[in-house]
């Protein structure tokens, strides 16, 4: 049943939340007005790996202004390190970071210091005054050396590498020993970073009269950093509140939890018994707020003459890192998707997390699907070229079909379900790419504009994304008596991705309403108080069918009330426009505001005149007092937990030119074919592909984090690391598949991450489509125009 | 040693004591609680704090207060009359320009100040994104910007060049 003017769902609706930050009236935590807050700033280590020789804080204590200098001898039981989150037999040596660091620095940014004092300019002065001498141990870089030689991150530990483990599915073995062609080869994606354009930042508040203690965090996950924080300082969860307002990107990094800052303020506030503040500068961010990305692939493809992939097999090495409190979460989601769209019934993947003397890694949108999807279509891509066959054609003959649906991976394992594929027609997305992109016509174009000198490349990439996973999210709807607004409460955080509109969308389409008379309260521990956050392409699937179960109550509860103010049958009332009407006769209607009123026996009528209309009504309830699940309030809550994950997929293709001469490459068309089941809000979903494609693009081409041998950071600024603006990023165009899941009951699957996976694997085959005639092969991301340059040097082709 | 300025800013005359030293982002943000003005980068290029001063767009977080004596500032917080939204701001929603809205205010002056640069404004794909290559943005991939500078200069009566 849905309002008059049709289903809201789908619907292209503008925003919510545009209109208060397009007048500049956002309020992200730095914007959080707290003019007595003390100002925190570290001393961070300014090399990779050092045993601490002298550290003294005296003289930045002495300094005018400064309320504290802390070191981690001033810490207590605090000095111990962070938690580990997900412990695993995979993981036998696992370390997690100190607060401030003891005795040794392990990456370039660690703090190593913490100094409060009366703002950030006086704070940064007395952090200049800390006396630090360093003993220089030699720096870790080469992740993929370190697995078995050179000097050791931890010296405690026998080895670098932290995490090993193997995921088998079918007979690998056997297939490979079956093949009638195998293809191996290594491939590598570096490390970048999500980057939000905020930076991380906490203040925390004590009141002095109630003890309780207000945590304003970036992050995407209040609720586990509010028990996180609970179980570290003590408080009682009705004492300790952790509030993200509105936040400037996240896309993975503000997921991790705990960063040492986020430890270190609240527990200066409640030791100072003060309000204290910490914005992260964008150098600290290069520096200090975890990376993602570096992983080196060596994979294998078995298949059979006439192009049937039999057997994968990937050996996949991880650049982790100093520390791995995430465990092995980035890993997992790489071997998960490792055998991405195609039905490759045997596969074999071992994964390595290897400790380096840099900062942390933990999950970037796309998290590790970008690296393994890289691997995979390049393999695929090879493979097709020594079968001698249509890379296209070889993708189209591998294809999990659509009569495979729900298609299993047993073996493999995604946010600890199975990985089963869900629904989808995949081969319907690459044929829909393929006309898209002008694949068929596309070899004689090259040709001619070869022949005119420009070198033009076609790249094509298949993808899945695991969305949606639980355990759980939940909601709470409730109309607000004084405005007839509905309100809607969840435990999620929002960095952007468009919940005011979007969960405002679900909520209107079960009440009838528009999505503007409908407000999402989200971010706040102490309005809401079960969930996990916002991360993973999972904010929608989970919530928004718990919205849709917790409206359907309201409904459900407002359609008994207005049978009876309206003194007919329930099944004869409709709901729309806000109202609830008698079908036929639409003069015979109640608002939702009027049922709101109504139930509530306690009406104030003197204080507010505007409540007495009900009185026309006849009395909402047709009993004395409340019943069981009765009240005086209009409201529902629920909470969905999926079965089993929900898979969107995709596919993309792309056209570039390169110059061979300076080693530019130009996106010429850019191509997403795209599943995401049932979308809310289809403007909203292709946001997310544009931004998606975006990071994609900068991995692609652009953004590296460069160390050198001592492990030293050396482009850690925007000058320096190569964010693209307006003019590298390509227009993208898209088009729509809508495969409902059957997994919930409004079919939605996951958005967030699938634009960013493609970009790699589809960029590098455009450029070594386009570069053909050298002979050049690639097998890395990112490139940038000297490494094309020297690329083609060292091709067979490029001597001359 | 704390120096007077004064200056204009959104229409509204202010008169302070200042740090030497104090950024002009600072200043505006702490000072005078214009919070719309954010600070993503703090060395000049994501261009999330730009301002319009004397009506020309500039980064607050390369100016420090004291530099801003005498002169005239347009913040976010001052672009829109009333209820109206400006119609770049309103161009941004519609285009569905803007995801976090962190970026947001800083693109939005930038593109303010060229579009009132001129009467007539290249609306190509390829000028248009040289004309936002001074601000980064994380979650838009640009297109929709793009897209909102063009629904915006119609709405202000550009005419193509």
């Amino acid at each position: 049943m849905t309002g008059a003017a049709g289903r809201v769902i789908g619907r292209s609706v503008a925003r919510n939340e545009d209109e208060r930050l397009l007048r500049g009236r956002g309020m992200y935590v730095d914007d959080v007005r707290a003019p007595d807050a003390l100002h925190v700033a570290f001393l961070r280590s300014p090399v990779a790996h050092a045993r601490i020789r002298v550290l003294d804080v005296s003289a930045a204590r002495a300094h005018p202004g400064v309320t504290a200098v802390w070191t981690h001898a001033d810490l207590g039981e605090h000095a111990e390190p962070l938690p580990l989150l997900f412990p695993h037999e995979h993981l036998p040596h696992p370390k997690t970071q100190q607060p401030l660091a003891v005795d040794e620095v392990d990456f370039v940014g660690q703090p190593i210091a913490m100094v409060i004092a009366e703002n950030r300019y006086t704070a940064e002065d007395a952090v200049e005054l800390i006396e630090l001498d360093l003993e220089d141990l030699p720096a870790v870089v080469d992740y993929e050396a370190a697995v078995d030689q050179g000097p050791l991150v931890h010296a405690d530990l026998p080895t670098n590498v932290a995490a090993d483990g193997t995921w088998t599915v079918g007979d690998p073995d056997r297939a490979f020993a079956e093949a009638e062609i195998v293809v191996r080869h290594r491939f590598v994606c570096e490390r970048s970073s999500s980057m939000p354009m905020e930076p991380r930042a906490v203040l925390a508040r004590l009141d002095p009269g109630t003890g309780s203690l207000t945590v304003w965090d970036t992050t995407q996950c209040v609720l586990p950093v509010r028990s996180a924080l609970v179980a570290k300082l003590g408080l009682p969860e009705d004492l300790l509140h952790v509030i993200a307002p509105d936040v400037g990107g996240g896309f993975g990094l503000k997921g991790y939890l705990l960063y040492p800052e986020e430890l270190l303020v609240p527990l200066a506030a409640l030791r100072l018994r003060a309000a204290v503040r910490w914005n992260e500068d964008r150098r600290e961010h290069f520096l200090a707020s975890n990376h993602q990305r570096g992983q080196a692939h060596t994979i294998e493809l078995a298949a059979t003459r006439d192009g049937v992939i039999t057997g994968l097999r990937d050996d996949f090495v991880q650049d982790q890192g100093a520390f791995i409190a995430y465990g092995l979460i980035t890993p997992w989601i790489a071997a998960s998707h490792v055998a991405g769209s195609y039905r490759i019934p045997n596969v074999s993947v071992r994964y390595r997390c290897v400790y380096t003397n840099k900062v942390s890694v933990s999950p970037m949108r796309g998290v590790g699907r970008p690296q393994s999807s890289f691997a995979l279509e390049r393999a695929v891509d090879l493979l097709a070229h020594e079968l001698g066959l249509d890379r296209a054609e070889l993708r189209r003959r591998n294809l999990v079909q659509p009569e495979d649906f729900p298609y299993a991976r047993e073996g493999l394992f995604f946010a600890g379900y199975p990985v089963v594929l869900d629904s989808g027609d995949y081969p319907k997305a690459l044929e829909l790419a393929l006309d898209a992109i002008g694949y068929d016509g596309f070899a004689a174009e090259q040709a001619l504009e070869r022949e005119r000198g420009r070198y033009l490349g076609l790249g094509l990439a298949c993808y899945v994304e695991g969305t949606g996973e639980g355990p759980y999210e939940g909601a709470r709807v409730y109309v607000q008596p004084t405005s007839g607004k509905v309100q809607v409460t969840t435990g999620l955080t929002t960095q952007g991705q468009s919940h005011a509109t979007t969960f405002a969308q679900i909520a209107a389409d079960v009440l009838g309403l528009e999505p503007d008379q409908v407000q999402i309260e989200e971010g706040n521990t102490a309005a809401f108080g079960f969930g996990a956050g916002t991360f993973g392409s999972r904010a929608i699937v989970n919530c928004a069918n718990a919205i849709s179960l917790a409206a359907l109550e309201v409904r459900d509860k407002a359609l008994r009330y207005a049978a009876n103010m309206l003194e007919a049958a329930a099944e004869d009332l409709e709901v729309g426009g806000g109202m609830i009407h008698v079908r036929g006769v639409p003069e015979r209607s109640v608002s939702l505001r009027e049922i709101a009123i109504a139930v509530n026996p306690i009406r104030y009528t003197t204080l507010d005149p505007s409540t007495a209309g009900v009185e026309r009504f006849a009395p909402a309830r047709t009993w004395s007092g409340f019943e069981r699940g009765d009240g005086p309030l209009l409201e529902g809550s629920a909470f969905w937990a999926p079965s089993s994950t929900t898979w969107s997929n995709g596919v993309h293709a792309a056209i570039v030119e390169v110059d061979p001469g300076t080693g530019d490459v130009r996106y010429l068309r850019y191509v997403v074919v795209h599943d995401c089941g049932v979308m809310v809000n289809p403007a909203i979903v292709n946001g997310q592909i544009h931004g998606g494609v975006a990071q994609g693009v900068a991995n692609s081409f652009f953004e590296r984090m460069v160390y050198d041998e001592t492990g030293q950071h050396r482009n850690a600024s925007f000058l320096d690391f190569l964010m693209p603006y307006a003019t590298e990023v390509p227009s993208i165009e898209i088009h729509h598949l809508e495969t409902p899941s059957p997994l919930n009951p409004l079919g939605i699957k996951g958005a967030g991450e699938g634009g960013s996976i493609s970009p790699p694997a589809v960029t590098a085959a455009a450029i070594e489509d386009a570069l053909a005639p050298f002979g050049v092969h690639v097998d890395e991301a990112p490139l940038d125009p000297q490494r094309v340059r020297a690329l083609i040097a060292a091709a067979p082709g490029g001597a001359a | 040693m704390k120096h007077a300025v004064t200056l204009t800013v959104n229409g509204e005359r202010v008169e302070r004591e200042v740090e030497p030293r104090l950024l002009l982002s600072d200043f505006l943000r702490h000072e005078l609680g214009l919070t719309g003005t954010h600070v993503g980068c703090e060395h000049g290029v994501c261009g999330c704090c730009t301002i319009l001063v004397d009506g020309a767009a500039a980064r607050s977080c390369l100016m420090l207060a004291v530099q801003a004596d005498g002169v005239e500032l347009r913040t976010i917080e001052g672009l829109a009359e009333g209820e109206e939204l400006h119609p770049v701001q309103a161009a941004f929603r519609e285009a569905h320009g803007l995801q976090c809205g962190f970026c947001t205010p800083g693109f939005v002056l930038a593109i303010t100040a060229f579009l009132e640069e001129s009467e007539t404004v290249d609306l190509s794909d390829g000028a248009i994104r040289e004309a936002i290559a001074g601000n980064l943005c994380r979650c838009t991939g640009y297109q929709n910007i793009v897209e909102a500078v063009r629904i915006a200069a119609r709405a202000m009566g550009k005419a193509s060049a």
